[in-house]
């Protein structure tokens, strides 16, 4: 397990019960085990085997800190950095920045020892209730929710579902995207909502009311069941154009030094999320500037003398938002598409993808089903090129900054071609 | 700016409340029934988002489109357009099956064909008088919506009369059959248009790719997919498996059948989407459309690379 060997580490450890105590040494032996066979940072198998000699142990680790639980299909790394940003303008924070989001990355983190005030953790979506009878948090954010990988996950509806069952009773604060009918779905159940007009640009997965299933009507940005009255909550907080807007009216300019319309959206949530705990909106919104590119994701590189922009793109309603912030035409652009088990083996979402919008420009693409993906382009009409490396992609782009989207594995393997 | 500039203790996130949700306070008066009249099936225009889609000059396609007079207009075309229609994409669009109607529609293009594209939601009614009708997968839930509204409506099982054509995927194709189990664990009655059954699988869901062989009769190729499910389709006599695997479950029931058919109305579990792994399918639909024997020829290099590439891939995974 990471961690520093500061005193406050060294006190903390020393006033946890001999059970917990036991399995964080025990992780952290396993975690510097790992990491010295050269599989990563050991942090998963560190908390895996902490978490096996106390079941209980994320829940003690919690017990001190002032929790923020973040979850989402898409954004939630990133907007787990905005928050423990925006935080730490209140006091230190832990936080599993690097996006290890199940159960066992998140004791780890939190194991990873700091004399912190604040946890602030991401959360697959599959485990958020489990983590938030643990953690007992006092504020959840729940962004959006749409398809993702089907061939191995939970239908879409049916993890509102399992959202709403698992936070029915929560005490937290929840702070929820008025702008997803199943986001809203999942947190109208509890007793504390925030709600953010915080938009979504994909809409296909909630064309059938999440309460009753009748046609779900939605003029301009509004949205409701005619059949059951299920309709968008009036929104505390929202995104406009690129301020933040406050309960109070107030209008707070965002700057960030990420792209796109997503994280001004998740840094509107993020800025409610803030509130909850005292920081205040312009004070959030300044320390979120800080903040650049989140695990590699909106890096631009230096690659053969060549400016590439790296981008995650992991689903349909990530492409959309993608596609958005790109530069326009003619910058050229490089797609790669793995198919490996965390991207799910199923390449048929290409097809939800409106990769029509990428017209005019320069298009080449690469990963483990380029083929899917030129059958894909050539059906869209698309001019493109199929090319087996970057480094070829590179060599064959005309001048501009090249825009480089990618899904998961993908997407690592573009960051280990442009390292080396 | 209204917003107090203290320090951030100072700042009391409470005072809004959070309100919880309730759907009798959440201003009905913003209501507008002008704005919430479900829209109205119009034939004449096609979708505005796919008319971006008309060629464009294509890199990999070195074919012209074919002259129109090369091939004879069937009685079954209602006007020089092709009429494909996509049935309920606001239930039945989750695993990607859109592509199957973009896959038609392309390749009716490219033989010179005009493509009046109808993508019909689940509130509006189904013309009768569609060309081809193509039907998505969807989860459990939508899908029994579909069929309770596919039932209501009449439209398509009136166009199936008429010898429409009608393809169907995954929850499309159970919809299609006599009935299935719903999302509530009930039977839930289909439209009866293939003489199938569906019951749920007790074992592991069949997730993966497919190979299989075609049945004979229609002259495909092998065929290529993605199957997911849990149903467990069983065929009566009055259909013919529309395939057999050679990898990959199918129909579910250890006989190794894929899907189902009988004259001109289809059902298969498999994605990928079907029409991209195979368009030989596609072109098969606007034959019978057409009702000719034979098509223009139309680029297929990216689809048979598509091809090799993954029947090699499924007969030795990795």
């Amino acid at each position: 397990m990471p961690g520093t060997d500061s005193e406050a580490t060294a006190a903390r450890e020393a006033s946890l019960p001999t059970r917990a105590k036991l399995a964080v040494t025990a992780g952290r032996v396993a975690a510097a085990l790992s990491q010295k066979a050269g599989r990563g940072s050991g942090s998963v198998i560190g908390g895996k085997v902490a978490l096996k000699l106390d079941p209980d142990l994320l829940a003690t680790l919690a017990e001190h800190l002032d929790v923020v639980l973040v979850s989402a299909t898409n954004g939630k790394t990133t907007t787990t950095r905005l928050i423990a940003e925006a935080l730490r303008a209140a006091g230190p924070v832990v936080s599993n920045a690097l996006g290890a989001n199940m159960p066992a990355g998140i004791t780890a983190a939190l194991a990873g020892g700091s004399d912190a005030k604040f946890g602030v953790i991401e959360v697959d979506e599959k485990y958020l209730a489990g983590v938030a009878r643990d953690t007992r948090p006092k504020a959840i954010a729940l962004l959006n929710l749409s398809r993702d990988q089907l061939d191995r996950a939970a239908e879409t509806r049916m993890m509102a579902e399992k959202w709403r069952e698992g936070l029915k009773d929560t005490d937290a604060v929840i702070i929820a995207n008025a702008d997803d009918p199943l986001v809203t779905w999942a947190a109208s159940s509890c007793r504390k909502v925030v709600w953010v007009a915080a938009g979504q640009a994909w809409k296909e997965d909630a064309w059938s009311c999440p309460s009753c299933g009748g046609v779900m009507q939605r003029p301009g940005d509004d949205w409701f069941c005619q059949d059951c009255g299920f309709r968008r909550p009036q929104p505390h907080w929202a995104l406009q154009g690129t301020h933040v807007i406050d309960p109070q009216r107030g209008a707070w300019p965002i700057q960030l030094q990420l792209p796109g319309r997503a994280n001004l959206a998740n840094a509107t949530s993020s800025a409610a999320v803030a509130a909850v705990f005292g920081v205040a909106p312009q004070v959030a919104l300044q320390r979120m500037q800080s903040v650049t590119a989140v695990a590699g994701r909106y890096d631009v590189v230096s690659y053969q003398g060549r400016d590439v922009r790296l981008l995650l793109a992991k689903n349909p309603a990530g492409w959309l938002e993608t596609f958005s912030l790109i530069d326009g035409p003619p910058a050229p652009v490089i797609l790669s598409v793995n198919a490996m088990d965390a991207d799910g083996t199923d390449t048929s979402w290409l097809w939800d993808v409106d990769y029509e919008r990428l017209s005019g420009h320069p298009i080449f693409v690469m990963g483990q089903r380029k083929l899917d993906l030129a059958v894909r382009l050539e059906v869209a009409g698309l001019q493109f090129q199929v090319v087996d490396s970057l480094d070829q992609a590179v060599q064959m782009a005309p001048p501009g900054r090249i825009e480089a989207i990618a899904n998961y594995t993908a997407f690592q393997q573009l960051r280990k071609a442009v390292a080396n | 700016m209204s917003y107090p500039s203290g320090h951030p203790q100072q700042y009391n996130p409470q005072q809004p409340a959070p309100q919880q949700y309730n759907p009798q306070q959440a201003a009905p008066q913003q209501y507008n029934p002008q704005q919430a009249a479900p829209q109205q099936y119009n034939p004449q225009p096609a979708p505005q988002q796919y008319s971006q889609q008309q060629p464009a000059p294509q890199q990999y396609e070195p074919q012209q489109p074919a002259p129109q007079q090369q091939h004879g207009r069937s009685s079954r075309m209602s006007d020089s357009n092709l009429r494909l229609v996509w049935v309920y994409p606001d239930l039945l669009s989750t695993y990607g099956d859109r592509g199957n109607a973009l896959v038609v529609e392309r390749r009716a293009r490219q033989r010179g064909l005009g493509v009046q594209r109808i993508d019909v939601r689940s509130d509006q009614a189904v013309p009768t008088s569609g060309d081809i009708y193509l039907i998505g997968g969807g989860e459990d839930r939508p899908q029994r919506l579909a069929a309770e509204r596919l039932r209501n409506d009449s439209g398509l099982v009136r166009a199936a009369e008429n010898g429409a054509i009608i393809f169907a995927v995954c929850a499309g194709y159970q919809i299609l059959g006599r009935e299935f189990i719903n999302d509530l664990g009930e039977r839930e009655a289909g439209l009866g248009l293939l003489d199938v059954w569906t019951t749920r699988g007790e074992g592991a869901r069949c997730v993966g790719d497919v190979l299989a062989e075609v049945d004979p009769r229609l002259g495909l190729p092998q065929l290529t997919g993605f199957e997911n499910h849990q149903g467990v389709t069983h065929l009566g006599q009055g259909v013919s498996p529309f395939a057999n695997v050679q990898v990959g479950r199918g129909n579910g029931t250890g006989d190794g059948t894929e899907g189902a058919w009988r004259d001109t109305v289809f059902g298969t579990y498999l994605h990928g989407p079907v029409m991209a792994r195979n368009p030989a399918v596609a072109d098969m639909l606007i034959k019978l459309a057409l009702d000719v024997n034979a098509l223009p020829p139309a680029d297929t290099t990216w689809y048979d690379a598509l091809r090799a590439e993954r029947i090699a891939a499924t007969r030795q995974p990795a």
